[in-house]
């Protein structure tokens, strides 16, 4: 283990061994799993495969059966700052009494300690945050009045006002407009600029290689992980989706075999 | 001629098989809590209608009590629809609103109403004997006690006519549509049962034992079994074994009759969860405690699976190495191990540990089945 | 106005205690049920509630005192337990939250009842009063009653005021919480036990069956004004503060009228009058705006027709049969003709015949312009 902590780059996540069970059935299985810093990096794989999963124990919310995760070459724990999260827009309730500005500063919270309240510090972040992903119109409206891209948005402003080195997505195009899809990963690319680790949950493989660049195919345990070129393989897509990978893939095998 | 004890055990265990029978599909399709908020409404429904009759033993009184049942879950469904509130908020709004007013009016005419706001909630069991049934001059037993076997007769007739219906669309909404059956007249059907079980009850037992005797018989037959029909008749014999262990559990602390019912159906229940053969907490303590080994033996196997397929250094699989690699303690690492070479998945040689042919095909299924 | 009734409240000792007691209540019970209908756990309230009545009489039975405190304390332990249960059957068992709810609710209620009775029949002088937990009795409040009171609400208020956006962050959205280190277990808990606590603030005078309502009505109120938290925890305590000051006193006033009851038809009325009348979300505002929407889709369908009309003659302000127009417009044909010439977007001619006026062909060629780029949006994603 030593050996591996001690490469040259450190990397940002660093799973080993990994196993998750939920009512001791497995949900991960022995997953080794390298996150190089700066890159843009998604998790791919079926439905059930465990994306979601391997986020949320990375965060500690879930604890694994078995393994480590180390980030930035340290145990994590979830007050050392050092990932922001976007959680699936689906898992909040949406008709919650608040607004936007104040979701936003949600992202400092961690920061703030206990008993402490926000104040304008925080406020002109978090309008900082939103200026970012085009949502300065809207920093009083009410979340429930927003579209579905929005929402997203919010919530990815919400993970800048964490200011982190790494950030967690789960999903983010999930549910999202055309126009709104393209900005998002234009957010992303800039945070690559910024030399910040992005890590998404994806379910797109069309769009896979114009999105990132580091990907890993994933099902209940890692069937490959490197750069988007050399992984997505038909044999690789086979052994993550079975026999659905040529009708998921389309196009996309037939480049690689070309 | 029956003694007046055994007409009360009579009565209770007759609405206890009543009120199970319905109730089965209410915890099933998780309304149980409509039984709570039906109970309370249908007391608004008897005031109006004794208003209306002037006399308690009306049969103008089911009618009226089982429209305000009816009209409880009408409302709170209207108020969910608005998206103005959650659920439970809805059902929290309605049903203490309703049943306030009713309070509220027994109170006021209590001298014209002759219902006691206590024993709304606790019931008058123990004063039934006194209102017979006279026909034809012959006295054949209390007229509730004739009652709730009339709505139990109802309850079966309707279960058994639409049984397949019923069970279609406790388990499968959407499929019970597609086959036509109208998952909404269903869910009014057996809302009206609900209502007029309640308000026959309700005069006997009161509404909290209305809402003990729906829901909890039904939840320990659904510890004890998978099957609809089984969870029936369970539920109905665990009903009335409450009904009449609440009833000697009555008369040795000189309690409430209706409340020592509760707790004696309680008492079962707890009884039930934690020694149900396979859905009790102790049966799934051990097998979690039996699978903790296990499921640690296979994690084992599959992590010197993926090894074997990386050819990872030798260091890997080197026994003192192994519990910095699953994060596990040295007690459960060497507990682990052990389990694994006594099912014969793995061989120590010399501190490295090796997969043996079938640990290897064991391992591979493992990861194939997910 | 009649000064004596006033004069009265305010001299009678009783009645200062049952308003101040009242108040209280209101307050603790609306601002913390605004946390419990948010997190959707209205019906909790009603198991919890009912499953304080054991503890109360078991307090009572084990120390034979009647100080409000002792009884209190019982009915909180008792509380607890029956929350706990609840935890445990639904994380342990294969039954689901409502039956689990329903089987705490009336178990520990029916097994405070067979105490209760049993209670009534002990010789001892002191056994009456604890039947006024079933629906409260705001006038058999006395000063040490109030003083309980207003010490544990004032405990809850300091709890709520000092983690109030650990509340918050909890509530919408847990497991963000969690991934920035909050102890969202220990949150839980603590919110939980603050919802204990007021609901046995208010058992002695709402009583144990409808204190729940008490809980939820207030917030599920104040969810309908605002969209801000703090503003609904401060309508939701004050919608509280009114009906249970309202309720308490009337039952007071007036002979034979539980103070529960009274107190949860108060709040209900203010819950009614909520649901339709709050600007924005309630259903009368939804009404008109479903109307003006309506009325937007007839005006600019049928803009939209009278230049299709238009554009079959040269002269796009050539006037039309409202005959035709009728035959392919969406109703309420003269009303819609009607609207749009007070828009200056339509002009009527003789023997009912309708044109566009420059105005209206102007934003007759807006809308289709603005309707083909929303259809072309919809075909590229």
């Amino acid at each position: 283990m030593n050996a591996k902590t001690k490469q040259k780059t450190l990397s940002a996540i660093d799973v080993h061994d990994l196993t998750v069970a939920y009512r001791e059935k497995p949900v991960l299985w022995d997953v080794d799993f390298q996150a190089p810093q700066g890159k843009l990096l998604a998790i791919v794989g079926p439905n059930g495969a465990g994306k979601s999963t391997l986020i949320k124990t990375i965060l500690g919310l879930i604890k694994p059966a078995a393994g480590q995760v180390l980030v930035m070459g340290k145990e994590y724990k979830p007050q050392s700052r050092l990932i922001g999260y976007v959680p699936q827009r689906g898992t909040v309730d949406w008709d919650f009494p608040t607004n936007v500005l104040d979701v936003v500063m949600m992202g400092g919270y961690g920061q703030l300690g206990w008993f402490k309240r926000p104040g304008k510090e925080e406020k002109r972040l978090a309008f900082q945050c939103l200026e970012k992903v085009g949502m300065a119109d809207f920093v009083n409206r009410q979340i429930s009045q927003l579209s579905g891209g929005q929402q997203q948005r919010v919530f990815i402003a919400r993970a800048f006002m964490q200011d982190a080195p790494i950030y967690l997505m789960d999903e983010p195009f999930a549910g999202v407009d055309a126009t709104t899809e393209k900005s998002i990963i234009e957010l992303l690319r800039e945070l690559k600029q910024n030399n910040k680790t992005v890590i998404c949950v994806h379910h797109d493989l069309q769009t896979l290689k114009e999105y990132f660049d580091w990907v890993m195919l994933l099902n209940i345990r890692r069937i490959a992980l490197g750069s988007v070129t050399t992984v997505l393989t038909p044999e690789n897509l086979r052994g993550a989706y079975g026999g659905r990978a040529a009708f998921l893939a389309g196009k996309d095998e037939e480049d690689v075999k070309k | 001629m029956i003694s007046p004890q055994v007409e009360i055990m009579i009565l209770a265990s007759l609405t206890a098989v009543a009120c199970a029978l319905p109730g089965v599909f209410l915890v099933l399709r998780r309304v149980a809590l409509m039984s709570d908020a039906i109970s309370h409404a249908i007391l608004l429904g008897i005031v109006l209608a004794f208003f209306v009759t002037k006399n308690l033993s009306s049969p103008l009184l089911i009618v009226g009590a089982t429209i305000t049942g009816l009209l409880t879950v009408t409302l709170t469904e209207l108020i969910i629809k608005t998206r103005k509130l959650k659920k439970d908020a809805a059902i929290g709004i309605v049903f203490p609103l309703l049943f306030s007013i009713g309070v509220i009016l027994i109170n006021q005419f209590a001298n014209t109403v002759h219902i006691d706001a206590d024993c709304v909630l606790f019931g008058e069991i123990a004063f039934t004997p006194f209102n017979r049934l006279i026909v034809g001059g012959v006295d054949i037993g209390p007229q509730s006690m004739w009652i709730m076997a009339g709505i139990l007769a109802l309850n079966i007739i309707f279960i058994s006519l639409f049984y397949k219906e019923l069970k279609i669309a406790t388990f499968d909404v959407g499929l019970a549509a597609s086959l036509g059956l109208f998952p909404a007249v269903i869910h009014y059907g057996l809302m009206t049962l609900v209502s007029i079980t309640a308000v026959g009850a309700f005069e006997s037992v009161g509404s909290i034992l209305v809402v003990a005797l729906m829901i909890v018989p039904p939840s320990s037959a659904y510890l004890l079994t998978n099957r609809l029909s089984h969870m029936l008749f369970i539920s109905a014999g665990l009903g009335v074994i409450s009904a009449i262990g609440g009833y000697f559990t009555a008369q040795i602390f000189d309690a409430n009759i209706a409340g020592s019912m509760a707790t004696v159906s309680g008492v079962i229940f707890f009884i039930i969860l934690i020694f149900a053969p396979e859905n009790g907490l102790l049966a799934k303590f051990i097998v979690k405690k039996w699978t903790r080994w296990d499921f640690g033996a296979s994690t084992l196997s599959v992590h010197l699976l993926q090894a074997e397929w990386s050819h990872a250094e030798a260091t890997e699989l080197i026994t003192g190495h192994m519990e910095d690699h699953m994060s596990w303690s040295k007690q459960y690492t060497s507990e682990v191990i052990a389990q694994s070479i006594q099912e014969g998945l793995i061989k120590k040689q010399g501190d490295k540990l090796m997969l043996t042919s079938y640990g290897r095909e064991k391992a591979k299924n493992s990861i194939s089945k997910g | 106005m009649n000064f004596s009734f006033i004069h009265q409240i305010f001299s009678d000792y009783t009645l200062q205690v049952v308003l101040l007691g009242s108040l209280t209540i209101g307050i603790s019970a609306g601002s913390l049920g605004a946390f419990a209908v948010l997190r959707k756990q209205s019906l909790l309230g009603d198991a919890i509630s009912h499953a304080t009545l054991p503890g109360v009489c078991l307090a009572f039975i084990i120390t034979q005192s009647k100080a409000p405190l002792i009884l209190l304390i019982g009915a909180g332990i008792a509380g607890w337990i029956g929350t706990l249960l609840v935890m445990l059957i639904t994380h342990h068992s294969r039954i689901k939250k409502d039956a689990a709810l329903g089987i705490i609710l009336s178990v520990f209620f029916g097994f405070g009842l067979m105490l209760l009775t049993m209670i009534q029949r002990l010789p001892s002088a002191s056994k009456a009063g604890l039947d006024k937990f079933l629906f409260g009795n705001a006038a058999t409040l006395l000063k040490e009653d109030l003083h309980t009171m207003m010490i544990l609400s004032a405990i809850v208020f300091v709890v709520l005021f000092l983690l109030w956006k650990e509340f918050k962050i909890i509530v919408f959205d847990k497991d963000f919480a969690q991934s920035i280190g909050y102890r969202i277990n220990w949150l839980d808990i603590i919110l939980t036990t603050l919802i204990v606590v007021t609901i046995v603030i208010g058992l002695q005078t709402v009583g144990v069956v409808l204190m729940s309502a008490m809980l939820v009505a207030p917030a599920a109120a104040a969810r309908q004004w605002t969209d801000k938290l703090s503003i609904m925890v401060l309508l939701s305590a004050t919608f509280g503060a009114l009906s249970g000051m309202a309720g308490a006193l009337t039952s007071s006033l007036i002979p034979n009228l539980p103070t529960g009851p009274t107190i949860v038809v108060f709040v209900s009325l203010i819950v009614m009058f909520s649901l339709f009348l709050a600007p924005n979300r309630g259903i009368l505002s939804d009404y008109v705006r479903m109307q003006k929407h309506r009325k937007n889709i007839r005006l600019t369908s049928m803009l939209k027709n009278l230049m299709l009309f238009s554009e079959i003659n040269t002269d796009p302000f050539h006037p039309h049969d409202i005959a035709a127009l009728d035959a392919i417009g969406r109703g309420a044909i003269n009303k819609t003709m009607m609207e749009l010439s007070k828009k200056g977007m339509a002009q009527q001619f003789a023997d009912r015949r309708w044109a566009l006026t420059p105005e209206g062909l102007r934003m007759a060629k807006r809308l289709t312009r603005e309707f083909e780029d929303k259809i072309y949006d919809q075909s590229t994603s």
